[in-house]
């Protein structure tokens, strides 16, 4: 097997194509934990794991600590929001202090883009990003691509249309990143003021003028979360109008491959870029994402600790 | 303080000199240039074999952070850095604790730079009170407290009446006024230059719009009520284009541009390098190009530093939460050096662009060698290799992007009213 050597994963745009085969084949193999009565591996027995959630999250932070407790380590979550950071302690500060209390991984979600690189320079435990800014959010990537694999057995050769506010989400730069790495082309689409300049020179990207463009004999549609809070400022008029040009339902899917996937990252505004039919419908990948990331958040535990699958 | 600098290249735009000559300098004073001058007796000689013998370099726009914010800096090593850089003045931005905006900040500043400072300070008073963009600085008395222009550097002043009244009232009073053109409504929460690399590194980022819309404001403010302006670290194409523009319309702008702004790209930020983020930020390869070019045809007629130390603990964090500015004192001669051996611009006019023209702009009555004027001289060793080093700054902050870099060319010595300051 193929040698894991990155200390942090911090973002796909670091990771090669190999390194990203490794994770996407160790998670296929934790789904096996996963399915077993006993959810539960002695494999970072005596780990410990600091989930250090500077900005709110469900899914991320409890999927993150599943997946170290089915690996037996000890995990910890700690939202700084709460704690000291609100007494003006700076991030450096509070990681080292952690970092004292002899953490082996820190999992961390801030909203500033870089912060883990600021931590991986300070810091002697592993870095794993759970989210920085705009900048990546590496799990999400590895377990959209681990589904898209799920479904067609490859990601080489995909068609992937990306829809929603591109500029400010950090899922579809680590879906940019790993899937054009993998072979795949991804095809964007979204309000003119949600495209950030030069996002076609990331790789195998196509901006789009419409999103029926980008749905045009998609494999794979992934609808972005619009931010309410968004709504009715610079970048666009409202929810409705959004809806009207950028929402996935059953009339415009149809442009895409029959029986293609659709997947989000979630949380979902029903209604807003999706309809409620297409969550629900028979194309709907979105549980099988939330399931996916438990493995994938397991593989990079395990790959940091540099451990061996028994 | 009498001295005889021989065998020199004596490099003097105000008299069109370019040369090899000495310079005798008496009582502080330019007594004679010419070849094969001879010490009189008890002049002290001092050698400029292969150096340059240029007016003393002028760094019209610094922050010196005294008073108030001397952790960063004070008049004492800001002053030391300059003399270090070669530079015989520097021009200090209002945006101190308290701002330059009455008499009193302004003596200070003066009185310490006389009495423990290494070279000329002349203070910049603000625009508005307290740089609040809403309230007229006494400007007529800030001139006569020695402030040399007028700027509410580090903001613009937004509201476009007060900018205009501004200017027609500093043309009253004869003081200068330099705009920190910048819309901010644009800018909003950026943090370094919109474009393809802020969109990799998922940095929200400030369009080059938000200085062309402000440039293009000042200019045309500027040319209705028949003022003059000078725009503070242009770092934009569109900018340069607006004031070539317009200088060609007859108005009366000048304009200043720093070193890093046709040194560096926002590829610098990569790795969050926080030592890469000012305001305006580094811009593309495209802007540095037509910063050079702007240089070159005269459309930019100073380099500046915009020298903004930063404590350690203010640049040792996030990138969002970094704050903007990087020491440029240092620095800015092997840089702007380096404009000369690329040939974009002729030794004469980078004279002009850190010397002359500076002086000119804000009638400091520097910037040059001629016979009886002061005696601020620069002698620069071009040849000379060194390493930017944390330990050999000698201003208090070390936000340079430069550090560990090998850079050509250098001050040999610094000559402030006819003394020796510095000898490297």
């Amino acid at each position: 097997m193929a040698e894991f050597k990155h200390k942090h994963i911090i973002a796909l745009r670091d990771l090669s194509k190999e390194d990203i085969e490794l994770l996407i084949s160790t998670a296929e193999n934790m789904r096996e934990i996963n399915c077993r009565d006993i959810k539960k591996v002695p494999t970072l027995r005596g780990k410990t794991i600091i989930n250090l959630f500077y900005e709110a999250s469900t899914r991320t932070r409890t999927s993150f600590e599943i997946a170290g407790k089915r690996l037996s380590a000890d995990t910890v979550n700690i939202a700084p929001s709460n704690s000291s950071a609100t007494k003006g302690e700076t991030l450096a500060d509070t990681a080292l202090n952690l970092l004292a209390m002899k953490p082996d991984i820190i999992v961390m979600r801030h909203a500033v883009s870089g912060a883990h690189y600021f931590l991986a320079n300070k810091l002697n435990c592993s870095i794993i990003n759970a989210g920085d800014g705009a900048h990546e959010h590496p799990s999400q990537g590895l377990l959209d691509m681990l589904t898209m694999k799920d479904r067609f057995g490859r990601l080489d050769g995909l068609k992937v249309a990306i829809v929603g506010d591109i500029t400010h989400s950090r899922v579809a730069r680590s879906n940019i990143q790993g899937l054009t790495k993998m072979g795949s082309s991804v095809f964007l689409a979204g309000p003119p003021t949600m495209v950030p300049p030069g996002v076609e020179k990331l790789g195998d990207v196509t901006v789009c003028a419409t999103m029926n463009e980008a749905l045009q004999d998609a494999d794979v549609v992934m609808m972005l979360r619009i931010q309410q809070e968004r709504q009715g400022k610079t970048l666009m008029p409202n929810a409705r109008e959004y809806s009207r040009y950028f929402g996935l339902n059953p009339t415009n899917i149809k442009l895409a491959k029959p029986n293609a996937m659709v997947m989000h990252p979630g949380p979902i505004n029903r209604g807003v870029e999706m309809s409620s039919s297409m969550v629900d419908g028979d194309q709907s990948w979105i549980l099988k994402q939330v399931e996916n990331g438990v493995a994938v958040r397991m593989a990079m535990l395990y790959h940091v600790c540099g451990g061996e699958l028994e | 303080m009498n001295m005889l600098i021989k065998n020199g290249r004596v490099i003097d735009p105000s008299q069109k000199i370019d040369g090899m000559l000495d310079v005798l300098v008496e009582n502080g004073l330019i007594k004679e240039i010419g070849k094969g001058l001879s010490a009189p007796a008890g002049v002290e000689t001092i050698d400029a074999s292969g150096k340059y013998v240029v007016p003393g370099l002028i760094d019209m726009h610094v922050h010196l952070r005294d008073p108030g914010l001397e952790y960063k800096e004070d008049i004492i090593s800001g002053t030391k850095a300059a003399v270090a850089g070669g530079f015989t003045s520097v021009c200090c931005m209002p945006n101190t604790k308290p701002v330059i905006d009455n008499k009193t900040v302004a003596s200070y500043i003066i009185n310490k730079a006389k009495a423990e400072g290494f070279c000329n300070v002349f203070p910049v008073g603000s625009i508005t009170y307290g740089l609040s963009g809403d309230r007229m600085s006494e400007m007529g008395e800030l001139k006569e407290s020695g402030c040399v222009a007028v700027s509410d550097d580090g903001k613009p002043v937004g509201n476009s009446e007060m900018m205009m009244r501004s200017l027609q009232y500093a043309a009253g009073i004869g003081i200068m006024v330099i705009s920190h053109a910048e819309e901010l409504e644009l800018v909003g929460e950026g943090v370094m230059n919109e474009g393809f690399t802020s969109t990799e590194l998922g940095l929200k980022g400030i369009p080059r719009v938000a200085e062309d819309v402000a440039t293009s404001r000042e200019t045309l403010l500027a040319e209705y009520v028949g003022a003059p302006i000078h725009i503070a670290h242009v770092s934009t194409k569109g900018s340069v284009r607006i004031i070539r523009e317009a200088k060609v319309r007859g108005v009366k702008v000048t304009c200043e541009t720093a070193p890093h702004y046709f040194t560096l790209t926002d590829d610098a930020v990569r790795g969050y390098n926080t030592n890469a983020k000012m305001n305006p930020p580094l811009r593309e390869a495209a802007d540095v190009a037509a910063i050079k070019e702007g240089l070159k045809d005269g459309t930019i007629d100073a380099i500046a530093t915009d020298h903004a130390p930063h404590h350690q603990d203010e640049k040792d964090v996030e990138f969002n939460v970094a704050m903007n500015g990087i020491i440029g004192l240092e620095t800015s001669l092997p840089l702007s050096l380096k404009l000369v051996q690329d040939g974009v611009l002729t030794l004469n006019q980078l004279v002009e662009a850190m010397s002359l023209n500076p002086s000119n702009i804000l009638g400091l009555n520097r910037g040059t060698l001629k016979v009886g004027s002061v005696a601020d001289i620069t002698l620069i060793d071009p040849e000379f290799e060194w390493v930017v080093e944390v330990d050999r700054l000698a201003s208090k902050s070390k936000n340079s992007p430069w550090l560990g870099q090998r850079l050509k060319g250098v001050a040999a010595a610094t000559i402030v009213d006819g003394k020796l300051v510095y000898k490297r």
